[in-house]
């Protein structure tokens, strides 16, 4: 039998394994990955452990590569990713490693110190540059209006005139960031009372900042002040605004040749910085091609110290001693592994040994990519506990069945399937570009389920002859219009008659429901009884098929009395109510209405099964034939005794179901302490220990095992009726999705379709696009979620583990019939798992 | 009975070929219970479910309610 029915067997193995192979050991354990370890030092500190040292160096080497990592993609370098995955790497190689990384990241942060100290030279020089450039505007404008002579200006006016040559003014230059530029005004007005003189000029290209890079504007200004104490004070503003000033010679020829020095040097500089760049894009592209590599070395080593810490320390053999769980399939791979991990470090062997333990071994199913999401959909409600049913095989296929009943649409089918087969077709590209966008992550886990979805979907809509709520008339339809032109016009509206044969075939379409009820006004009337009825036939037999489940469950933990005691009665309860149900929808079909019928099985006679079946839960009396009418009371002979028989077992199973188990486990526990008693001292040697003290927990636990049955029973009989009701919701949904999609076309396909001429043709093409989209958005994506979420509904079970009693709580439909989901997932000590959570957590940063 | 032979024939053969043929001769392999799980809770649903719809128009307590024009023009694209 294959794994996935069950989870696979167990079992706890020690590990002893020699200090000096331990390493190449775990590391081959780690690339098969089917060795889930115990922490065998859960109580001591994380920093207490053994190879704490060796952990903290890998955290070192991480942290470095980090550091790499960030600058390769600062400068725009692609990191290769050859797709290889590395075998962890011997211990001592750790050293060279670390020699790697220690001499890499000092390399590139002094060409990184080298390079900042030639950027902040840089720019100083670049804005003198632009000083000297701008403040040459400013000192000509000055000069042109002290020459004697020239124009009068308005600055001018305010010297007087008799003063010889001007009066010698201060000044002083610099740079500042423009934004502070209006605040540098304001304060310097106010505190030399407007005795300054400001001139300023905008920087046209912006500037780099050398300790962040970033691109900043900045101005140029000189501020022209008479007298040392303004001096003082406006040097101070300049300070506080962070303004870098320069000095700035004041006679022209000097000026000139201090912008001929600082030219030079800026192209000297300029030389100097592109060969630091280019060492440094040189560094950073051979880190780039192995960066990948050695960050899974590091990881790999890391995750074996972490594993080693967990083994407790063999003190006389000089080893290491682990306890693990390892399917029991696998135990041979598992040695075979050993071997190679000790061969490879040339010590002794390691030796495995099979424990024998009470504890619950975790849960392990061995999944593939098609089963792995339905076996998350189940998990995610709860693990099943070891070696119990798991529903996901089942799912695989009910899950989408539901779901496509209530969403049966051929059209919205073939959108959804196109979907996910395109998925499917693509997948190896499409899971190779990880992101971080957590939609798309849904949509491609579950790419098999919603390509199920969609083609049981289009399945379900060719039954229910739904496509975009238009029908096909494939195979001509059974109704036919018999009625001549005058019939016609006597009445707007009318009816075809099922029994008269020249309106009815006799036998219906052959697949799927008539067309002709597409177009008819009273199709809601038709769809509504046809839909519910099928929901209520395939909610039971879905229940029913749990309960079956329940029975495999209870052989194959040797459970007889739960047999006898619960699954017998469960079954008998659910076919004398229900099953029962689905017979009469079954017995009405086939025996009321038609071509030709008449008398008691004509269409007027057809009962409500409805009522029927609430006359009979509620033990209406008999009921006699009315006079004057056709129409028969029952649907069929002795209908009347069958129904109370049926009830009455019903009825007898809910004290079956809970007091059986309990009585027989009460009795037997009598017996055995009899025999004890009986025995004397001699069973008790005889058995050991453990069964002696048996006898007393197991009364105490006595009160336990009535309430547990008592909530089961009331749980069952209670469920059995509302998760019936709440099978109603495929019929709701299906008629809902139906109905949506038919007013979506209404009311917005049919403007299109009906505007003629050659404007109709433009209207039609920018209709349809708000009619395909509304589609998409509204009836597959929406309309989807709503139906896969009530189909979880009906697989899932919901359960609250209160302390007192062990289960309270409801479960849902399906599963709660035999799934107890109390284990715990099997984690088994894998790189791979490891490499990709690590690997997450660095898309994850990246996209911050 | 307003039922005909040969759609229930026909359906039946191929669900009966899905759910009960394939798995008979389905390849071994470690996937066989699995496939064969599937391939019968698919045959046996679809089928099921054709059937309910089909026996469900067996015999109709009602038929369909139709304008007078619906009914002309469905007189002549399907029944001429």
């Amino acid at each position: 039998m294959g794994s996935l029915f069950r989870s696979e067997e167990m079992a706890l193995c020690q590990l002893f394994l020699q200090s000096e192979s331990a390493y190449t050991c775990v590391s081959e354990l780690g690339e098969l990955g089917l060795v889930q370890f115990r922490d065998l030092n859960p109580d001591v500190n994380a920093f207490q452990r053994k190879f704490v040292n060796e952990v903290r160096r890998c955290d070192e080497m991480e942290r470095k590569l980090r550091y790499l990592e960030r600058e390769i993609r600062k400068d725009g370098i692609p990191v290769q990713d050859t797709g290889e995955n590395p075998e962890a790497p011997m211990p001592r190689e750790m050293i060279d490693l670390e020699a790697t990384f220690e001499k890499l990241e000092n390399e590139l942060k002094e060409v990184n110190s080298n390079a900042e100290a030639l950027k902040r030279n840089y720019l100083e020089l670049t804005e003198l540059r632009h000083i000297l450039k701008k403040t040459q505007g400013f000192f000509d404008e000055r000069e042109g209006s002290m020459e004697p002579g020239g124009q009068t200006s308005l600055t001018q006016n305010l010297l007087p005139e008799d003063t010889k040559g001007p009066i010698q003014l201060g000044f002083v230059a610099g740079v500042i960031l423009r934004e502070r530029i209006p605040a540098f005004e304001r304060m310097l007005w106010r505190a030399c009372r407007g005795n300054v003189f400001l001139r300023q000029s905008e920087i046209e290209d912006p500037l780099e900042d050398p300790a962040t890079g970033e691109q900043v504007l900045k101005s140029v200004f000189i501020i022209f002040f008479q007298g040392d104490q303004l001096k003082m004070r406006v040097k101070k503003i300049c300070e506080g605004f962070r303004a870098t000033m320069y000095p700035c010679p004041e006679a022209p020829a000097d000026r000139r040749e201090m912008a001929m020095g600082v030219k030079t040097r800026l192209d000297d500089l300029n030389t100097v910085l592109s060969q630091t760049q280019d060492h440094r894009h040189r560094v950073l592209v051979s880190a780039s091609r192995n960066i990948r590599i050695w960050m899974m070395k590091v990881w790999k080593i890391k995750a074996i110290y972490h594993t080693l810490n967990m083994f407790n320390l063999d003190v006389i053999q000089n080893g290491l001693i682990a306890e693990c769980w390892i399917p029991v399939a696998d135990l041979e791979t598992v040695q075979l592994a050993l071997r190679r991990g000790t061969e490879k470090s040339g010590s002794l062997p390691a030796i495995l040994n099979r424990l024998t333990t009470i504890e619950a071994p975790p849960t392990f199913h061995r999944t593939n990519k098609f089963t792995k999401a339905f076996q998350n959909l189940i998990d995610a409600y709860g693990v099943a506990t070891y070696r119990e049913i798991n529903p996901a095989p089942y799912t695989i296929i009910t899950f989408p069945f539901l779901f496509a009943i209530m969403f049966g649409d051929f059209g919205h089918g073939v959108v959804m399937a196109l979907f996910g087969a395109w998925m499917v077709w693509k997948e190896k590209p499409l899971s190779a570009k990880k992101t971080d966008n957590e939609i798309w992550n849904i949509f491609f886990g579950g790419r098999y389920i919603i390509l199920l979805m969609g083609l049981f979907s289009m399945y379900t809509g060719l039954i229910y002859n739904d496509i975009f709520s238009k029908a096909l008339n494939i195979f001509g339809s059974s109704w036919h219009v018999s009625l001549s032109d005058e019939e016609l016009s006597h009445e707007k509206e009318f009816m075809l008659d099922p029994t008269n044969d020249k309106q009815y075939e006799g036998a219906p379409y052959p697949f799927g429901l008539d067309p002709m009820w597409q177009i008819s006004t009273n199709k809601i009337n038709f769809f509504n009884s046809y839909k519910m009825k099928i929901s209520i036939t395939f909610g039971i037999i879905h229940m029913l098929f749990g309960v079956a489940l329940s029975l495999w469950n209870n052989r194959f933990f040797q459970k007889t009395l739960n047999i006898y005691c619960e699954f017998i009665p469960q079954v008998l309860f659910m076919c004398c109510l229900f099953v029962y149900l689905v017979m009469l929808v079954f017995h009405k079909w086939v025996w009321y209405g038609g071509v030709g019928s008449s008398g008691e099985t004509a269409p007027g006679c057809a009962p409500s099964i409805l009522i029927t079946f609430i006359n009979m839960v509620l033990m209406k009396g008999y009921e006699e034939k009315k006079p004057g009418s056709v129409c028969e009371p029952y649907m069929y002979a002795g209908q009347f005794g069958l129904q109370r028989f049926l009830l009455v077992v019903a009825l007898l199973c809910v004290p079956w179901m809970l007091i059986a188990k309990p009585y027989l486990m009460h009795r037997n526990q009598k017996r055995r302490q009899m025999m004890v008693q009986a025995n004397g001292g001699e069973g008790v040697i005889e058995e050991g220990g453990v069964t002696a003290e048996a006898p007393a927990a197991e009364q105490e636990d006595m009160g336990e095992v009535m309430i547990h049955q008592g909530i089961h029973t009331i749980e069952y009989v209670l469920g059995s009726v509302s998760h019936t009701a709440s099978y109603l919701r495929l019929w709701a949904l299906s008629l809902a999705h139906a109905q949506l999609s038919e007013v979506l076309w209404g009311m917005v396909l049919r403007i299109g379709l009906s505007s003629g001429g050659h404007s109709g043709g433009i209207i039609l093409y920018f209709i349809f696009a708000a009619w395909a989209s509304l589609t998409i958005a509204i009836l597959v994506l929406m309309e989807g979620l709503s139906a896969f979420l009530h189909t979880l509904r009906l697989h899932w079970e919901r359960k609250e583990v209160s302390k007192e009693s062990r289960i309270v709580g409801t479960r849902v439909e399906f599963q709660s019939k035999f799934y107890y989901g109390m284990g715990y997932a099997f984690i088994p000590f894998a790189f791979e798992t490891i490499l990709e959570q690590a690997e997450e957590n660095v898309v994850a940063e990246q996209c911050k | 009975m307003g039922a005909s032979a040969i759609p229930i024939i026909l359906m039946t053969l191929l669900w009966g070929a899905v759910g009960i043929v394939l798995p008979i001769i389905l390849p071994k392999g470690p996937n066989r219970s699995l496939l064969q799980c599937i391939l019968i809770i698919t045959a046996v649903s679809c089928w099921l479910f054709w059937l309910c719809c089909y026996m469900h128009q067996m015999n109709p307590l009602i038929g369909p309610y139709m304008h007078n024009s619906t009914l002309l023009a469905v007189r002549k694209l399907w029944d001429e």
